[in-house]
């Protein structure tokens, strides 16, 4: 409860003490909306802490041998996320469902413990110190970053290519009938993703004096917990996932009194609300739930992906 | 070499034995349960608790372990995917539900120390703990230079009698029969007067007791009992297993998990210890890119 009383009666207090939380709460949030392109194009693809993982050490060797500026570093962690992508995408993409959700785990995996602990610039295992890292001064940029990658998200899915998404995720042969090149617009939802997770991983990487190898970091851990972000917040609309990095980011804070237990009471609030809203907060519907009586209906939405 | 070869055997009749159940439940429910890892370890956690907490027989202590994994089957259909399948919730909802039930189970284990709430469970916290000599019946054979020891021998007949008595309820038995038309199509197994949810409930115990028995084989061969083997050992290595043999498929499952023992201990042997990990997952990715229905899977349509 000091959780909320303290967000509602001393915000400027909440800003200063939850700082690191609020950052990553961007960081999640920005993950979750390259999951949630990837569901929103009817693809389960957990690939997205590889891609992470890429952007993350680019960004961070660039600035330890050449001290390039941030910017850069951070740009080449995008382009070369993207490039990855590509590569990645071209032989899986074939796949649907489950086959590629397990492929794209067999990418992450052997990434993080084939490649990465094995080669002598990332550390091998060990992780790099990244001494140039910005903890509190970040969490500006990732905000910042966030609003603009939320927009960019927001007009894609109302434009041609969100309505090609849409028709390929509810039938696959029937938008392949309709004239809609399949395989690009997968592609093209697969490659944004990984430029949007190869950029959360470069901003992750500049908030941290250290870049950890560990599962939690790139490994299936945190591609389960990415997930849990889209499908807990709703992946039928751009602001699900949001909402779901948001809440599931604060539960240890909000149930700070469960302290040790706080796994136990995250996994019952995880089957609770997905037993009970299947479709995710944000689910069919839009903010079915907060809109008030008189507020008028919009025109229903598509179902969710799944 | 020839005790790597047979190291290799021992720990792919644990992913064999492990991977036959998360296949199952794939096959019947197209769903991938999440949860299974964590029955492995709470098999093998209730049995360690029995015999060093409590001072039961380990044969007591076995039977006991293996028939709480199957309740937690139960449990796992009937809070994780039955609510589910009610609510007509696409199958991607119950992968979320069965990692919240595996989260709680971890976590429960995990804060299993004197004094706590769980404590009539498990006393070691987080810690890693092995049978003490002399608690298990364990004879150890000298070979030429082979090292056999019974606790590790043991699990091969063990998981092939298993593997074969589950095939064959499955492909000669009336059960079996139901399961198969629930896994063909449950709209129809229903109209043919099958009780879909209760062949449901069934793959889920017969599912979740060979996990636990695999937690517990684990448990005792390799020495290492902690809340975490489950999500470290076997979690993803067995979604390798299940693909490598072709998803939903038992002997597939089978097979891949012999093979993927002898792939990690080649790397082991060729590449030194660091590379294991990344070229089991390397080989699975090739698998799904190369030959997506494994290698039992005709087409990926049929299943079981």
């Amino acid at each position: 409860m000091d959780f909320f009383i303290q967000l509602f009666t001393d915000p400027v207090a909440f800003w200063n003490s939850h700082t690191l939380l609020i950052a990553q709460i961007g960081i999640n949030s920005i993950l979750a909306s390259s999951m949630f392109i990837v569901l929103y194009s009817g693809q389960l693809s957990l690939a997205a802490p590889g891609f992470m993982a890429v952007g993350a050490y680019t960004a961070v060797l660039m600035d330890l041998y050449w001290h390039t500026p941030l910017a850069l570093n951070i740009a080449a962690g995008v382009v070369f996320a993207g490039v990855v992508g590509v590569l990645v995408g071209l032989p899986v993409l074939r796949l649907r469902g489950v086959f590629l959700a397990i492929a794209t785990i067999g990418f992450i995996e052997a990434l993080r413990l084939g490649v990465i602990l094995n080669l002598p610039i990332t550390g091998e295992g060990l992780g790099l110190k990244n001494p140039s890292a910005d903890p509190l001064g970040g969490i500006n940029l990732v905000l910042g970053c966030l609003v603009v990658v939320l927009f960019l998200v927001w007009r894609l899915t109302k434009g041609r290519l969100g309505a090609a998404w849409a028709a390929i995720r509810q039938d696959e042969l029937a938008a392949l009938s309709q004239g809609i090149h399949v395989a690009r617009y997968k592609m093209i939802a697969f490659v944004l993703s990984a430029v949007l997770a190869g950029f959360a991983g470069a901003l992750e990487a500049h908030l941290n004096f250290f870049v950890d190898p560990g599962d939690q970091q790139y490994g299936v851990t945190r591609a389960v917990q990415i997930l849990t972000f889209a499908v807990l917040g709703g992946s039928g609309h751009f602001l699900g996932p949001v909402v779901g990095a948001l809440v599931v980011t604060s539960l240890p804070w909000v149930f700070e009194q469960a302290q040790a237990y706080i796994n136990v009471v995250t996994g019952v609030f995880l089957i609770a609300v997905i037993v009970f809203r299947p479709q995710g907060i944000v689910g069919r519907g839009g903010l079915a739930i907060i809109r008030p009586w008189w507020w008028p209906r919009r025109n229903v939405r598509a179902p969710a992906p799944g | 070499m020839d005790q790597q070869i047979l190291n290799a055997i021992f720990i792919g009749s644990i992913y064999a034995l492990f991977a036959v159940g998360y296949t199952l439940v794939f096959g019947v429910l197209d769903i991938l349960n999440l949860a299974h890892s964590a029955v492995f370890m709470l098999g093998a956690a209730v049995t360690y608790s029995l015999v060093v907490n409590r001072g039961q027989a380990f044969w007591f202590a076995c039977i006991v372990g293996i028939a709480v994994s199957a309740a937690m089957g139960l449990v796992i259909e009937h809070v994780c995917l039955r609510p589910l399948r009610r609510r007509k919730a696409p199958p991607i909802a119950a992968l979320i539900s069965t990692i919240g039930l595996a989260l709680i189970i971890v976590a429960a284990i995990e804060q299993g120390q004197p004094g706590s709430f769980f404590a009539w469970l498990w006393v070691d916290g987080p810690n890693s703990v092995a049978f003490p000599s002399g608690t298990i019946p364990n004879p150890t054979w000298h070979v030429g230079d082979l090292t056999l020891e019974a606790s590790k021998v043991a699990i091969i007949p063990i998981s092939i009698v298993l593997m074969l008595v589950l095939g064959y309820v499955i492909r000669s038995t009336q059960v079996g029969r139901g399961l198969r038309a629930v896994a063909e199509n449950p709209r129809a197994a229903r109209l043919m007067g099958l009780d879909v949810d209760r062949m449901i409930s069934l793959t889920l115990v017969i599912s979740s007791a060979l996990g636990g028995l695999a937690g517990i084989l684990f448990g005792v061969a390799l020495g290492d009992i902690s809340p975490y083997i489950g999500r470290d050992n076997v979690e993803i290595r067995g979604l390798a297993v299940i693909v490598l043999g072709g998803m939903g498929s038992i002997p597939g499952a089978v097979v891949g998990g012999y093979l993927l023992g002898l792939i990690e201990v080649g790397a082991l042997v060729v590449l030194g210890s660091s590379a294991r990990g990344g070229v089991a997952f390397a080989a699975l990715f090739l698998m799904l890119v190369l030959r997506p229905q494994g290698l039992f899977g005709a087409q990926l349509r049929e299943r079981i």
